[in-house]
């Protein structure tokens, strides 16, 4: 086994926006069923909102995410609930492929929220005026940088505009404290794995 | 909180510590793999240069993708080639035994675990699949996990979790003709709701479940997350032990069976066990329960009307009306007599020697209706093999029924195994969402596997009671293993 990971905190996140607007986007938009046929998440990103984003005869639509503006997005602006339904991991995977650090909205989907807490990816909330501002701006800054303050609760963008924002208190600390990669954290307590596996009385020789 | 439960006893003897993160590290007895959810945690685990850390204790399978008719290789899917191959190099690389076609063990992942006498009780088991709460039914803890927590399991051979409160079902009496635990789990869905059960761990209890065979057990449990359950288990008894000790490993490690028993006897839930909430079935009142939706909770006994939504709570009103369309049917009216084109007997819900021997007695002697097509597809290829030797394979086949190689099928139809159109299942499976079996406009109607086999014959969901009046039989639970 290899030295534990290093892992990051996510105390801030900063970089240009995407606007996605529509409520309720589930999992299946976010990545269709027929992509989960692969054995690995690299190439998930050209496959994120794959059926919004072309058409049926496979041309490109006017998404957002076909828009040259957009193309070094890092920041997704959605609205309410998003990333209901399945609980398939690739969807957060695919975004975060697709080259996205960070998530605000003004709501969203618990075990997607969970999941992309696991890859370290904020999922930052705030009211529904604040996002369509948000989103407004970015649509008519397309280059403009938008700042995540993880630790202090604050999304900062344009001029001098500050709205507050919220994040969900166990993934702030998980973000900021660098704690939200469990199998760093838990591989750290190798001994107290065996003293636990040892006292077991299934565990024994072979398979058991 | 509980406390002195199965549940409560079981997680504490696999506590590792409690991490900085408030979760709760457990110890993993026993992690299941497949093909679908495995490949992308490997490859996690590659690129931070970690290896396996218990082989010892992982066991793989195919059966997702896996074909259930031309099983030469290269498979005609390339895309499950590839995904078949991947499982392979993983399993070969970190030493992990493989349950592969040759292998003549494999199966559905929920059903060859248990079948290799690795399900035990006392044990956690992981599985990235949300229907590992089928191990329950041995006193496991057995949870579905994503795929970075696979990851993390196979990094750590340990698992950060946190902890649920335990709600005690208990379901009295004695169960009627041809009703079995895949109807009294129909009904603890249609009565609690699909989210029912979020933030709980569910133990069944009462003489209905005490009264089950193993097979029923694990039907039960497996659908605890259809009803939003994070887990399901039921405590184990003389039942359970008698089943193990028939499986493989216990018969070539017999010592290995008397000094785990104690062990499996100190983990029951205590007489005095305190819930965080109990809830009563009259299980002598239930009939056989068919869905007439597309959730698992739009569920009705065969002879009951279906319901109008304005009848139901207000939330779920709009959806029963979009679901009562896709079906195509009308509120009022029972599901007796709803045309059905296919007929799938298989799942890891229903497709263990006790089930398809139950519907074999319905389809011994008649035949599939013309215009419907009939698919067993056994659970593993024990099963299948147990099945031939006992002749069912033959019963099906004569019957008209297409007898298939083991996997998950059209479950959720990743293989060629789908519906087409409009087409309706009767299935012994576990979902009815919209898009499950292959096409969007398909629709399923979830039922036992007597009931199913029932509407393989007559062409429509029939209240398989009146089609054995002289075979009491049907519905009775033969206390074999398999
Ligand atoms: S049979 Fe169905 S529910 Fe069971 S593991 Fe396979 S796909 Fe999942």
């Amino acid at each position: 086994m290899s030295d534990s990971v290093a892992v990051p905190s996510v105390t801030d996140v900063s970089g240009t926006g995407l606007p996605l607007r529509g409520n309720d986007i589930d999992t299946d938009q976010i990545i269709p069923a027929r992509f989960l046929k692969v054995v690995t998440f690299d190439g998930l990103g050209q496959f994120a909102f794959f059926d919004q984003r072309y058409d049926e005869k496979d041309n490109p639509t006017d998404h957002p995410m076909n828009q040259p503006q957009y193309e070094n997005a890092t920041v997704l602006v959605v609205n309410s609930n998003f990333g209901c339904g399945s609980s398939r991991e690739h969807a957060p995977q695919a975004l975060m492929r697709w080259g996205i650090d960070a998530i605000i909205g003004e709501s969203f989907a618990e075990i997607f929220a969970g999941n992309c807490l696991s890859l370290g990816i904020p999922t930052v909330t705030a009211s529904a005026e604040a996002i369509v501002a948000l989103q407004d701006w970015v649509e008519a800054h397309p280059t403009g940088d938008i700042s995540v303050d993880i630790e202090e609760e604050t999304i900062s963008y344009g001029e001098s505009t500050a709205i507050d924002a919220t994040v969900d208190e166990g993934q702030r600390k998980a973000l900021v404290e660098g704690i939200w990669d469990t199998t760093a954290l838990m591989q750290s307590n190798q001994q107290a794995i065996e003293t636990t596996a040892s006292e077991l009385p299934y565990i024994g020789g072979g398979k058991s | 909180m509980s406390e002195g439960t199965l549940y409560d006893t079981v997680w504490d003897a696999h506590r590792v510590t409690t991490l900085p993160n408030g979760q709760d590290q457990l110890f993993v007895g026993l992690h299941l793999i497949h093909e679908v959810t495995s490949p992308q945690a490997f490859s996690m685990l590659n690129e931070r240069g970690m290896e396996v850390a218990r082989p010892d204790l992982t066991l793989g399978t195919v059966d997702h993708i896996v074909p259930t008719d031309d099983r030469s290789r290269p498979y005609a899917d390339d895309a499950a080639e590839e995904m078949m191959q991947a499982l392979e190099a993983n399993a070969e690389d970190a030493g992990i035994d493989l349950l592969d076609p040759t292998t003549g063990n494999q199966g559905i992942v929920h059903v060859v675990g248990p079948e290799q006498g690795l399900t035990q009780p006392g044990k956690t088991i992981v599985c990235g699949d949300s229907h590992t709460a089928t191990h329950g039914a041995f006193g496991a803890l057995a949870f579905g996990i994503g795929t970075s927590q696979i990851r993390d399991v196979l990094a750590t051979g340990t698992i950060a979790m946190d902890k649920k409160a335990v709600r005690k079902v208990e379901v009295t009496g004695e169960l009627g003709v041809a009703v079995t635990a895949k109807d009294v789990i129909l009904e603890i869905i249609r009565r609690l709701g699909t989210d029912g059960g979020v933030g709980y761990v569910y133990e069944y209890a009462g003489e209905a479940i005490e009264a089950l065979d193993m097979a029923g057990r694990m039907s039960l449990c497996n659908m605890s997350i259809e009803g939003g359950a994070r887990a399901g288990y039921v405590n184990p008894d003389e039942t359970t032990y008698e089943w193990l000790k028939t499986t493989e490993y216990f018969t070539e490690n017999p010592d290995e069976f008397d000094r785990l028993r104690p062990y499996w006897e100190s983990i029951r839930s205590n007489a005095d066990a305190e819930y965080d909430d109990v809830i009563t079935i009259d299980g002598g009142e239930l009939e056989p329960v068919v869905t007439w939706g597309t959730t698992p909770e739009q569920g009705v006994g065969i002879t009951e009307p279906i319901p109008k939504p304005t009848a139901l709570q207000e939330d779920k009103q709009a959806r029963a009306r979009d679901a009562q369309t896709h079906i195509g049917v009308e509120p009022g009216e029972t599901m007796e007599g709803y045309a059905v084109d296919v007929a799938f007997l298989g799942s890891c819900t229903n497709a263990r020697l006790p089930d398809i021997r139950r519907a074999a007695r319905v389809v011994e002697g008649k035949h599939v209706h013309e215009d419907v097509r009939a698919l067993v597809v056994p659970g593993s290829q024990r099963v299948s093999a147990a099945a031939e030797a006992e002749g069912l394979r033959d019963v099906f086949v004569n019957a008209g029924f297409e007898w298939r190689e083991p996997g998950c099928s059209m479950c959720l139809a990743m293989n060629d195994d789908q519906l087409v159109g409009d087409e309706v299942c009767a299935s012994s499976s576990n979902r009815n969402f919209v898009g499950r079996q292959g096409s969007s406009s398909g629709r399923t109607v979830l039922m036992n596997p007597s009931m199913v086999a029932g509407a393989a014959i007559t062409g429509e969901v029939t209240d398989v009671r009146d089609l054995s009046t002289d075979d009491d039989t049907v519905g009775s639970q033969p206390g074999v293993s398999a």
